[in-house]
């Protein structure tokens, strides 16, 4: 029977994790509350928000795209705002209250603007969706109803390589129409 | 992509900040991360330490200044720490001091402008980023703390290279500062490079103008040169000539020509050349969208 092959999460040019620590001792505790848990973690002040996340506490939601803070699939709400995580330290936000997209559905359980993508084929592999869906979630906090050039704006900094913008934009659009409908 | 290693503390004042940027040699600031961690991936920079200012409360106020008193210059003054989304929705910055918040607008996307803020924006003095155009149209300031005292940088003293600015080492950019003028108007247009997003030319203008002639003028570029500049040839067509069709030919058409060739910048995106022509243009589209003059 296949078995997945064994990963050593988070090894730093071929050192595991443990390897790392003993390296370099200038480790820092931090706390940090994501989607509403808290966590306590040592990080190296290397480590990139995104990284902590996802190999340190499991919030693989956030992908690890372009690193350089173009591609905003690493998109997390820090305080309450969207930042791209690759462009963050995780040291630096000690104390900060995080959402990653796995904060949006209440128990498995999706929000109108995750059905929204589903319903009209928002996402086609998938790789962007997270951090669409976190910069959809903050316009239509702010904005009920969006024009379709508001949208586009509001996912300036979401690529999809699959191109499949028009269905994305469609799907928010539908979600601010529910909203407006339920009101 | 793993950086260098280095060692980090967390400032809880900006007096902190000082002392720990004084005891730690090679260590540099870092608020947003946006001008410093990029350039620390690609291994452009390594600092041995960072002192993090992000956290310090207070240093993000946007605020209008009544007239110069106990030494304050009047005018307003931004937080070094407001983040470009701040400075875009701040209605103080709109009214007073539109060419910023319309660079502040057009910087990067959402998720960058929650992200970086105005202070680091201008120490780093990356020439392809937006707030330093309107910064020298209107005339704006950096307020710098350092063990010393507090001094405040010109903008056109401020850009003295890529990636190189007159803010010192042991300094720290609290905040900056634009003098205000009921009587003038400003802004910023953007031609966006398609690939990084960043301004591959941006032209700031700022003009005090009776409604008929154009009592005084200022005109500045980024993007398009190695540094922000101002360019006289256009500020003095402009100054004392009618609001008119004809004065923003004329102006635009002498946008580039104080600079030297080797000033502009040539890339796989637009030759030397090509960027001057496109000055011109861009300088000719400012002066419209500001003077409100049809075409």
């Amino acid at each position: 029977m296949w078995k997945p092959p064994t990963v050593i999460a988070n090894t730093t040019r071929g050192r595991t994790t443990e390897e790392t620590r003993r390296q370099y001792m200038s480790e820092h505790e931090i706390s940090v509350t994501v989607n509403g848990e808290r966590h306590e973690l040592a990080v190296e002040p290397r480590t990139l928000l995104v990284t902590a996340l996802r190999d340190e506490l499991g919030y693989t939601g956030a992908n690890v795209g372009c690193e350089t803070g173009r591609c905003g699939t690493c998109t997390v709400a820090v305080n309450g705002e969207t930042i791209k995580s690759c462009t963050r330290l995780a040291v630096q936000t000690d104390g900060a209250e995080i959402e990653t997209v796995e904060g949006l559905a209440d128990d498995g359980d999706l929000t109108p603007l995750q059905e929204s993508f589903q319903e009209h084929h928002g996402l086609q592999c998938g790789y962007c969706t997270p951090g669409m869906l976190l910069s959809a979630d903050a316009l239509l906090a702010t904005n009920d109803d969006p024009t379709r050039e508001e949208i586009r704006e509001a996912i300036e900094g979401n690529l999809c390589r699959c191109t499949g913008y028009q269905n994305i934009v469609d799907a928010i659009e539908a979600t601010a129409d529910r909203l407006g409908e339920r009101r | 992509m793993y950086m260098d290693d280095f060692e980090y503390y967390r400032a809880d004042s900006v007096e902190n900040a000082l002392e720990l940027l004084a005891d730690h040699d090679g260590a540099e600031l870092i608020a947003g991360a946006h001008g410093l961690l990029p350039r620390m991936k690609t291994g452009d920079e390594s600092p041995s330490a960072l002192v993090d200012i992000g956290q310090l409360s207070g240093l993000d106020a946007i605020e209008a200044r009544d007239g110069e008193r106990d030494g304050d210059p009047g005018g307003i003054s931004i937080g070094a720490l407001a983040t470009h989304t701040e400075i875009a929705e701040s209605e103080t910055v709109r009214e007073h001091a539109t060419a910023l918040a319309d660079a502040a607008a057009e910087l990067g996307d959402p998720q960058v402008r929650n992200g970086g803020t105005i202070g680091g924006n201008l120490a780093h003095g990356d020439a392809r980023s937006d707030p330093p155009a309107p910064l020298l149209a209107l005339d704006g300031s950096l307020e710098v703390r350092s063990p010393d005292g507090e001094r405040t940088i010109a903008a056109t003293d401020l850009f003295e290279g890529p990636f190189e600015t007159a803010v010192a080492d042991d300094e720290i950019v609290t905040a900056v500062r634009v003098p205000t003028d009921a009587d003038a108007v400003s802004g910023y247009h953007k031609r966006r490079d398609p690939l990084s997003g960043y301004a591959m030319v941006g032209v700031g203008v700022w003009l005090r103008t009776d409604g008929e002639t154009i009592e005084a003028a200022r005109v500045a570029v980024t993007g398009a040169t190695t540094n922000p500049a101002r360019l006289p040839a256009a500020e003095d067509e402009l100054e004392g000539s009618a609001v008119s069709e004809e004065t923003i030919t004329e102006a635009s058409a002498q946008a580039g020509t104080t600079l030297s060739d080797e000033a502009f910048v040539s890339d796989v995106q637009a030759s030397a050349e090509y960027r001057e022509h496109l000055l011109s243009i861009d300088t000719e589209r400012t002066l419209y969208e500001v003077l409100e003059v049809d075409r």
